[in-house]
């Protein structure tokens, strides 16, 4: 169990980021507990969803952003679903996976180094070639990951062998182009 | 006759959920749904997009609304909920003028305005119905025992999704039910499988896919009926990587419910892709006494 120090130095330049971000008022938060009773993932957070409420509404810049949490959250909304006063808690949580990723923190860097891989082979092929994806992450995590399951897609038709590139190809490369170029200014 | 969609059917069916596209065409075939591909349609971004950056998933999903938008099409369906969850929130973007610049700002051909996108399961409950379903039933699925599983964000958030119950969906139930299946009460109908973190969190996908092989087992299910290719693939793929965690034999079919339609629709097994299941369905199948 993670004990929240509030005492640190409170930064609300990062509060308002995040309500702007999200479109959330995160003031509403009266901490009933309900996103963290309901959130499937709470067993393995270090810090429970109604904690990051709470560490937000505080200004805890650091505390919030290098949790592991935000990026094990799956964006499933049960939380958003349930909260009695309407506050989008699943995309508070996402927009503070967006600021984590462009502040460079990764704590879960799996997940970061799976989500690259899939994106690079969207960039690439147009659409995502699942094997690709496969040996992208492999070679980013240096970590052999699910030899049981090939076989197992493999004789059941389930793996395409090799990428097949749609003709707009390049109009979702320059998509990510143009993003990243914007990224940069 | 229901009008023409535009059908998105998303990386996964092309590849891993290649039986969920063709048992979901073909019980729109019997049912007067008609469905027309979007052509060179791109992913959508999926969860990884999301994660990164709203603006780029927008773009991403925004660009397939665009060339359905160009074939004139007034709607847009896709078997996939993660895919429906990025045109959705796509096509609620489109329609705010600020977000729409900034969306199109990634895009070479701009998208002037968002599109309706729908679930397959929406598209069959709606322009079919368990009704016009029931009077098409060649084959009931009498004595099968199914769990309807409907995966988390399916219905979720449900002011954005406008669909059925976010906590207690029933159109799954009502379908099968029409297509002669017993249905039962699936406590865990809309818990979350794990998602995509087989690959780089398993331990987290073994624990909450494990949660659902065993509640459906513990009620004494035959089959589990999904509408999610990465559902899917969790529990089906991974059933054994599961069983070997949890230390219990599960042996639980995973079809798509598409799948179990089509059967009482009087489709063949290789019409539906019955073969590419992982978990052999042949035992569950001969309960219904037409030879699995």
């Amino acid at each position: 169990m993670t004990v929240l120090d509030l005492t640190h130095s409170c930064d609300m330049q990062f509060v308002a980021e995040v309500a702007r971000e999200s479109g959330q008022n995160l003031t509403l938060c009266y901490q009933c507990g309900n996103c963290t009773a309901g959130c499937p993932f709470t067993f393995a957070y270090d810090l429970p969803a109604s904690s990051v409420m709470r560490a937000l509404q505080w200004g805890q810049r650091e505390t919030v952003l290098a949790c592991s949490s935000i990026w094990i959250c799956a964006t499933c909304k049960t939380c958003t679903t349930r909260c009695p006063n309407n506050i989008d808690v699943a995309r508070i949580m996402e927009v503070l996976r967006h600021i984590s990723r462009r502040e460079g923190y990764a704590p879960e860097k799996q997940i970061k180094q799976f989500q690259d891989s899939f994106l690079q082979s969207v960039m690439r092929h147009g659409r995502v070639f699942e094997l690709g994806t496969m040996m992208s992450f492999i070679a980013r995590s240096r970590r052999l990951a699910d030899m049981d399951l090939g076989p197992k897609a493999l004789t059941r038709g389930k793996l395409a062998l090799r990428a097949r590139d749609i003709h707009g190809r390049d109009e979702v490369e320059k998509i990510f182009r143009r993003y990243r170029e914007g990224l940069e200014k | 006759m229901s009008p023409a969609f535009a059908y998105y059917p998303g990386c996964s069916l092309e590849g891993t959920a290649v039986e969920y596209d063709r048992s979901g065409r073909a019980c729109c075939a019997v049912l007067g749904i008609e469905l027309t591909e979007i052509p060179d349609w791109s992913c959508c971004g999926s969860s990884p997009a999301h994660a990164v950056d709203t603006v780029l998933s927008g773009a991403l999903a925004a660009r397939n609304l665009g060339l359905a938008r160009q074939g004139g099409f007034g709607g847009v369906v896709t078997p996939c909920p993660n895919c429906l969850v990025n045109l959705r929130t796509a096509s609620r973007d489109l329609d705010d003028p600020d977000r729409r610049a900034r969306i199109n700002a990634l895009l070479s051909t701009p998208c002037e305005g968002g599109l309706p996108a729908v679930s397959l399961l929406q598209a069959l409950h709606e322009q079919a119905g368990p009704a016009a379903l029931a009077a098409a039933v060649v084959r009931p699925l009498a004595g099968l025992k199914v769990a309807p599983y409907y995966g988390c964000i399916l219905h979720r958030p449900p002011g954005l999704m406008a669909f059925d119950d976010p906590e207690n969906p029933v159109a799954m139930d009502q379908l099968l039910e029409a297509a002669g299946a017993e249905v039962v009460a699936f406590p865990f109908k809309t818990e979350c499988c794990g998602a995509s973190y087989g690959v780089p969190r398993k331990d987290l996908v073994m624990e909450l896919s494990g949660r659902l092989l065993e509640a459906a087992a513990d009620l004494g299910a035959d089959a589990l009926a999904v509408a999610c290719p990465l559902c899917q693939m969790n529990l089906d793929l991974r059933q054994d990587q599961i069983a070997a965690s949890r230390r219990r034999a599960f042996g639980i079919p995973v079809f798509y419910f598409t799948q179990l339609l089509g059967l009482a629709l009087g489709l063949g097994r290789a019409d539906l892709g019955l073969d590419r299941l992982v978990v052999d369905p042949g035992p569950a199948l001969r309960k219904l006494g037409t030879g699995g």
